[in-house]
């Protein structure tokens, strides 16, 4: 496909397309560590799906249920934030092998 | 049909943006901000329009604010001067970036330091590179004329572009001189109702404005951002003739005085080519062909129409009120780039006058015009750029 041209551009950058951000794929560039979900110390209180500062935490019906690495960057903001259950956090980061 | 009133160049703007009623309005109320929105703020709080005025904590704010009501979907004007402009510099590169058609009164001043709030054309010279129009205005009349079609220019779906309209600090915008005003049903056809093109507030359809572009595009935006800039000048134009047709006052990218047929000639802008026409008359009176060319479209600039107007000349004297440190003066900069194509150009000069509202007066340009016949009759440039009127 031929490169998007100056011609073929929106008059000051004005982004028609909402959400597109979805189209930029967070998790190509993703640091050292990823975030491990433990399912069983989770109290679905949500504040990963609210901190994560890009789309990687999937919630179905109300819980959250894992993350799309696709869109992780791993900063690790979720796993600071999970209070977890009794004292046991349910996102842990953990190095990922390359 | 024409109003005739004895008015100052703030009240003449204020006036036309009376007429026009623009959406918003985000002005900074204390100096270096002149009585212009004064003017037009006692409009606003008397309900003689009905336009929203912000008063922020600064001009950087102000220009902010305009940035965004614009992208809302606004019809925005402000107007500043000075140092005022100089705090506004990185917003009125967000400004043309996004490509919203803000109109913006421009009251030249100088630059400090040292302090110095009077006439001269720093303020507006420094913005030159920012992606605005610029018009320049030699008295109230052109301000008034200027800020009317600035609206036009600025909204046509050619360009979507903001829009300076530059008259000179203190000589022209606190000077009362007489003024023709057009009536109000005529100024409001010709601007029109204002629809943006993509308004931030049109929920139906999001959009987002401002993004992050990096190595990877800016440079296409930035190619995109030229390409509109040559669309400009058949858009003036254009809108000119549309002015002329509702106001007998005919318009162009620059005026010429007695230039045809010249052998001499000075470029000068705004108010101080009122006084040089005069001196033009006495040395045509003595028989020398002396002649003046006054910019008024100055970003873009239209370089092949200033080649072409000023080729047949033998010698020309640019006068900049305002200084480019330790380069030439702007104007003479631009003019220069517009005379080099051509293989006959007449003998060129820089002089800088009136800095900090020094008095521009006949007899300085009356030795400019001796030293061009020097020149014409010799061929030979002794100075380049020289400072005149100034105390040795
Ligand atoms: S590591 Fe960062 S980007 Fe990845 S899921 Fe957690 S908060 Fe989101
Ligand atoms: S922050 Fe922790 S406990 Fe809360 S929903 Fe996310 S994983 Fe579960």
């Amino acid at each position: 496909m031929k490169p998007e041209g100056w011609r073929d551009l929106t008059p000051g950058a004005v982004i028609l397309d909402a959400g597109n951000a979805r189209e930029v794929k967070t998790g190509t560039w993703r640091t050292v560590d990823k975030p491990v979900f433990k399912e069983e110390h989770c109290s679905n209180c949500m504040l990963c799906w609210l901190f994560c500062p890009d789309m990687a935490v999937i919630v179905k019906d109300g819980k959250m249920v894992g993350f799309d690495y696709e869109y992780c960057k791993g900063c690790g903001i979720c796993a600071f934030e999970c209070p977890g259950k009794k004292g046991q956090k349910a996102i842990f980061m953990e190095e990922e092998k390359k | 049909m024409a109003r005739v009133a004895a008015v100052t160049g703030n009240e003449a703007v204020a006036e036309a943006l009376r007429q026009i009623n623009p959406d918003v309005c985000a002005a900074y109320p204390i100096t270096p901000q002149t009585e212009l929105m004064q003017r037009f703020s006692s409009f606003v709080a008397n309900g003689k329009v009905d336009t929203e005025i912000i008063l922020v904590e600064s001009e950087h704010s102000a220009m902010s604010a305009c940035v965004g009501a614009a992208a809302a979907g606004g019809r925005v004007a402000t107007a500043t001067c000075g140092p005022g402009l100089a705090l506004m510099w990185e917003m009125l590169y967000v400004a043309s970036g996004m490509r919203l058609p803000i109109v913006m009164a421009v009251v030249n001043r100088s630059l400090s330091a040292p302090l110095n709030i009077h006439g001269d054309h720093s303020d507006a010279m420094g913005a030159r590179d920012s992606g605005w129009i610029q018009l320049w205005s030699e008295n109230a009349q052109e301000a008034y004329d200027n800020t009317i079609q600035a609206f036009r220019i600025a909204e046509h779906l050619d360009i979507r572009l903001p829009v300076m309209v530059c008259m000179d600090g203190f000589i022209i915008s606190h000077s009362i001189a007489r003024i023709d005003y057009l009536e109000d049903d005529p100024v409001k056809n010709f601007v029109a109702d204002y629809k943006s093109v993509y308004p931030l507030l049109d929920l139906d359809n999001p959009k987002s404005f401002g993004p992050l572009i990096l190595t990877d595009k800016y440079h296409e935006y930035k190619r995109a951002q030229h390409e509109v800039m040559t669309r400009v000048k058949d858009v003036v134009l254009t809108v000119a003739s549309d002015f002329e047709k509702m106001s007998g006052r005919k318009y162009e990218l620059f005026e010429t005085y007695r230039l045809d047929d010249a052998e001499i000639g000075i470029v000068i802008l705004n108010s101080a080519a009122g006084t040089a026409k005069d001196v033009v008359d006495s040395f045509r009176e003595r028989g020398v062909k002396a002649g003046l060319l006054k910019p008024r479209l100055f970003r873009p600039f239209p370089y092949e129409e200033y080649a072409q107007a000023l080729q047949r000349l033998k010698a020309v004297a640019v006068l900049d009120r305002s200084d480019s440190f330790g380069g030439y003066g702007p104007v003479f900069m631009e003019i220069c780039s517009a005379l080099y194509p051509l293989a006959q150009r007449p003998a060129a000069v820089n002089k800088i006058y009136g800095l900090g509202g020094r008095d521009f007066l006949p007899q300085h340009a009356a030795e400019v015009f001796a030293e061009l016949e020097e020149i014409a009759r010799t061929g030979r440039v002794k100075t380049t750029k020289e400072y005149i009127g100034v105390k040795e």
